[in-house]
């Protein structure tokens, strides 16, 4: 027979200790990641040249940034690892990828999809304006670039990282103008007991409110954004929001960063034809995966955040697990007591993770709200008010449909970052739960691909 | 249970049955149009675009002539803008034998009104100085264009609502009877729809039906490969085909107004009539990719952002089945029309209302008459 071959997507800490046990079952996996150097979204490596310590890049996260990496060094040899590349399609158990202007297709027999995740977004009037970032790309650029969005940057959202990277700003020496949380105190205390199931990340949470406090930064939770003012020439020039009181306030800043926890990269499993629920508890549809990542499709498995957000850590278990229950399904054994131990540390972490739903809730009732001169969708410039028209006047209460019609999710980011707003409107508009909008059909490629492709055999 | 009735039953609520429920209300009958899923949601939602009667068969354009009158005036008949852009139409070619082969046809077809002109590769690079340098000759239809396949028949069919015809979507029709002078067409819910007529436009699906009536067509479920770049400034003008010997090597596009270009070709693949599915090949894809450059050089700077396909119909002779049934009176059928019906649908729909009104069509349909497969019915019964 010959060797197994097996193809894990992303090497943050999810493929990373996928590809690992992997290795260690005497499998040579491919590792294809389209970032330029390993560790995913939070242990991403700063470029070479660069040589900023692990603390002051990772903070409390040094240790285990510096564990991934190293782990990453050892297997570099035993993987087929292969950077900077993209997987933009899967069809008829191939995965295609694309690099430096070469296209290849990967017959797999098992496929791990590691894909992480990224922010989610709801809009608000204004964030068209140049100086408007993701909660992400306002991270990344510190992370990789050492630098800021801005001079005097507002936060605004809601979720643990915008108190972290509003907090790594600090940090670097970046003005903070103010953290606008959408979600209330009260919240985030009612959910203390699930929050406890992970006390080491909560006091972490805590000592970055410090940190923020110590600061002298501006805090205020329970807020609305009503509006980032600006002008297309100059970008972004402040941000009102109105309080829980009523009243309105108005904060300068020349950039804003905005983001509303994290969302699972899906398209990937989508492709590979893997089915999809519905989760009333985040509002969005998520594949749907077994307790060890096994999907529905035969032979493929999701893993880390791009399947359920639990998390670095969790990402870090949920890369084994999938890695286990690919070698099981292949006739390898697999340790057996380890796995249940690392099953129930799960366990802990998804009660963490429901905790941080209900402190920081994905604020649904905005889009009703949503004046209709505000730009939904960016990438085509479509209001709210474009998209109710076509939900009341052309009954396209259908996400699907009512793209179709208005063209909100048919830019260059095909509805990663506007389809769940866009169905919170589509569905309060249409005045139906939003389940039944549905979830926008995917489709290749994954990410804008060049024409000037050149397809090579391997 | 509950029943409806009207003076026509439709079955299939794609551009056919839109439009003809349209028209036939226009005509004064009550019509009932009956879709599984929402207006124009398969092959009539998400096809190329092209509003083009160039290189149709000759025979095909007194009927895309026809329906060439409802585009004309689209807004003015159905209420709502479709975004048609009458820039033309260009087909380009790479050897003699394809200059011949234009020329052949824009003299077999000069009586139609399309204005065509050969031209040769200098004077098209000329004119449209994107075009590469290794097309040696084209034939402009300066009259032809394009629209949105997405808004189409949603609007023909919400314009029919206004005209007072009764369209159920999510309806799903699992058979269709003759009971004494009524066609009983029974939905998967129990609902049950009553009619003295009945139209199948049903498309890819339309032989399932015709098949329960005895009259069997050989026709096959294809996916066209389709794919559209990010936007960029608008330049092209016309919608443009190559001819490639090859259909897989073949590729044509368009570009809309906001500056998309959309881009078909490549072949096709099998679809999937019974779970509605139609999936992009991605080996297609990387041919389109392939072959758009050598159309345009300019290509090569763009990237697409998205791929996808239809179901549509394909008939063994490429000719859609179109008229009344020839075994069961009262029963007529407009579908199959093999990747070219979306610039014929408000004509079909026109002149499908009139065959239904009048018992006759001024525009010549014998060709598309189901009855040239009823040796083969009898040779498979
Ligand atoms: C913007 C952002 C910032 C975050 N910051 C923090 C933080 O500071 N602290 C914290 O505790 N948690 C943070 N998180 C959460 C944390 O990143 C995740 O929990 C963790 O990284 C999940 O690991 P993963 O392996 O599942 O995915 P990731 O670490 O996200 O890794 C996914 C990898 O897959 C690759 N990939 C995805 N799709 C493709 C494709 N189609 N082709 C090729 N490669 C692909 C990506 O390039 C990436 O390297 C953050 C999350 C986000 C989205
Ligand atoms: C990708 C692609 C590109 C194309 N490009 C062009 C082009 O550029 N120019 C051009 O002129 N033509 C083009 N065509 C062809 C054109 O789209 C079709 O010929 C035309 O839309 C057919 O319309 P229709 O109403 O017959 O079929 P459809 O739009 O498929 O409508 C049939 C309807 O019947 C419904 N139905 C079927 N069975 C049942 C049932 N049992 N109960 C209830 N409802 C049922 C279906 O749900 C469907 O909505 C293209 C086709 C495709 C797929």
């Amino acid at each position: 027979m010959g060797q197994s071959r097996v193809i894990v997507v992303g090497a943050g800490p999810a493929g990373v200790r996928c590809a690992e046990v992997l290795v260690a079952a005497g499998i040579k996996p491919i590792l294809v990641d389209e970032s330029r150097r390993d560790g995913g979204q939070i242990y991403r490596r700063q470029p070479e040249g660069f040589t900023r310590s692990y603390p002051s890049l990772y903070g409390t996260e040094a240790e285990r940034a510096r564990a991934l990496h190293q782990s990453f060094e050892s297997l570099r040899s035993r993987v087929d690892y292969r950077p900077e590349t993209l997987a933009w399609n899967i069809y008829d158990r191939q995965l295609h990828t694309v690099s430096a202007g070469v296209t290849k297709a990967l017959p797999f027999d098992a496929l791990v999809v590691c894909s992480g995740a990224t922010d989610r977004l709801m809009p608000v009037k204004g964030w068209h304006y140049a100086g408007t970032y993701s909660m992400g790309a306002a991270q990344i650029a510190l992370k990789s670039q050492a630098c800021a969005i801005g001079r005097q940057v507002v936060f605004a959202g809601t979720g643990p990282l915008l108190y972290l990277v509003a907090a790594q700003y600090v940090k670097a020496g970046a003005k903070v103008a103010a953290v606008l949380d959408t979600s209330s105190l009260w919240k985030r205390v009612r959910a203390l007991p699930k929050l406890a199931a992970r006390p080491r990340v909560l006091l972490n949470g805590v000592s970055l409110m410090r940190t923020l406090r110590g600061a002298g930064v501006k805090v205020v939770t329970g807020i609305e954004p009503v509006e980032i003012h600006g002008s297309d020439e100059d970008g972004v020039r402040g941000i009102t929001y109105r309080s829980q009181d009523g009243a309105t306030h108005r904060v300068e800043c020349d950039a804003v960063a905005l983001g509303y926890h994290v969302r699972p990269e899906t398209q990937l499993a989508d492709l590979a034809r893997c089915e999809f629920r519905f989760d009333a508890e985040t509002r969005q549809w998520l594949p749907t995966v077994d307790q060890d990542g096994r999907s529905t499709t035969p032979g493929v498995y999701l893993a880390g955040d791009g399947a359920r957000v639990l998390g670095a850590d969790g990402a870090e278990i949920a890369g084994k697990l999938a890695a286990w229950a690919l070698l099981e399904d292949m006739g390898h054994p697999v340790p057996d007591a380890e796995r249940a131990a690392l099953r129930r540390e799960r366990e802990a972490m998804d009660r963490f993770r429901q905790g941080l739903v209900e402190a920081f809730p994905w604020p649904a009732e905005q889009a009703a709200r949503l004046p209709d001169e505000a730009i939904v969708c960016r990438c085509e410039a479509i209001t709210a008010g474009e998209l109710r028209r076509v939900v009341n006047q052309m009954g396209a209460c259908e996400a699907n449909r009512a793209k179709a019609f208005s063209r909100v999710g048919m830019g260059r980011c095909q509805g990663r970052y506007c389809g769940h707003a866009g169905a919170e409107v589509v569905a309060a508009a249409a005045g139906i739960a939003l389940e039944k909008v549905g979830r926008l059909r995917g489709q290749a490629p994954v990410k804008p691909l060049s024409m000037a492709v050149r397809e090579e055999q391997e | 249970m509950n029943s409806h009735r009207a003076d026509v039953v439709i079955v299939g609520g794609g551009i056919m049955g839109a439009a003809t429920a349209f028209f036939l209300r226009k005509r004064g009958a009550s019509v009932i149009l009956l879709e599984r899923g929402l207006i124009g949601q398969q092959a009539s939602g998400t096809n190329f675009g092209n509003v083009r009667r160039m290189g149709r068969p000759v025979e095909q354009l007194p009927l895309s002539n026809r329906s060439r009158e409802s585009w004309l005036k689209f807004k003015e008949l159905f209420g709502e803008d479709v975004e048609l852009l009458l820039n033309g139409q260009l087909r380009v070619g790479f050897t003699p034998e394809h200059e011949e082969r234009m020329a052949t046809y824009a003299q077999d077809a000069k009586d139609f009104g399309m204005g065509m002109q050969m031209m040769g590769g200098k004077a098209l690079r000329e004119r449209f100085p994107y075009l590469g340098p290794d097309i040696t000759a084209g034939c402009y239809a300066p009259f032809e264009g394009h629209a949105n396949p997405r808004l189409a028949a949603p609007i023909i069919g919400r314009a029919a609502v206004r005209e007072g015809a009764q369209v159920f979507e999510n309806t799903e029709i699992v058979s269709v009877e003759k009971e004494g002078e009524d066609f009983r067409v029974n939905a998967a819910d129990g609902r049950t729809f009553r009619a003295p007529v009945a139209l199948i436009t049903a498309g890819a699906w339309g032989n399932l039906i015709s098949t329960s009536f005895g009259e069997p067509v050989p026709m096959i479920a294809k996916a066209p490969q389709m794919c559209v770049t990010e936007p960029v400034p608008y330049v092209i003008g016309p919608s443009i085909g190559a001819l490639i010997d090859d259909p897989d090597q073949l590729v044509y596009f368009r570009q809309v107004a906001r500056g998309n270009i959309v881009v078909g070709g490549g072949g096709h693949e099998l679809a999937d009539i019974e779970n509605r599915r139609a999936y992009v090949n991605p080996r297609r894809t990387l041919l389109k990719l392939k072959n758009a450059p050598r159309v345009m050089p300019a290509f090569n700077r763009l990237s697409i952002i998205r791929v996808w396909s239809g179901i549509e119909g394909y008939m063994e002779d490429s000719r859609a089945v179109m008229g009344p049934s020839a075994r069961v009176p009262g029963l007529y059928y407009a579908f199959g029309f093999s990747g070219h019906g979306f610039q014929l649908g408000p004509g079909v729909g026109d002149v499908m209302a009139e065959l239904i009104h009048t018992g006759a069509t001024t525009t010549p349909i014998e060709h598309y008459h189901i009855s040239r497969f009823a040796k083969q019915a009898m040779q498979a019964a």
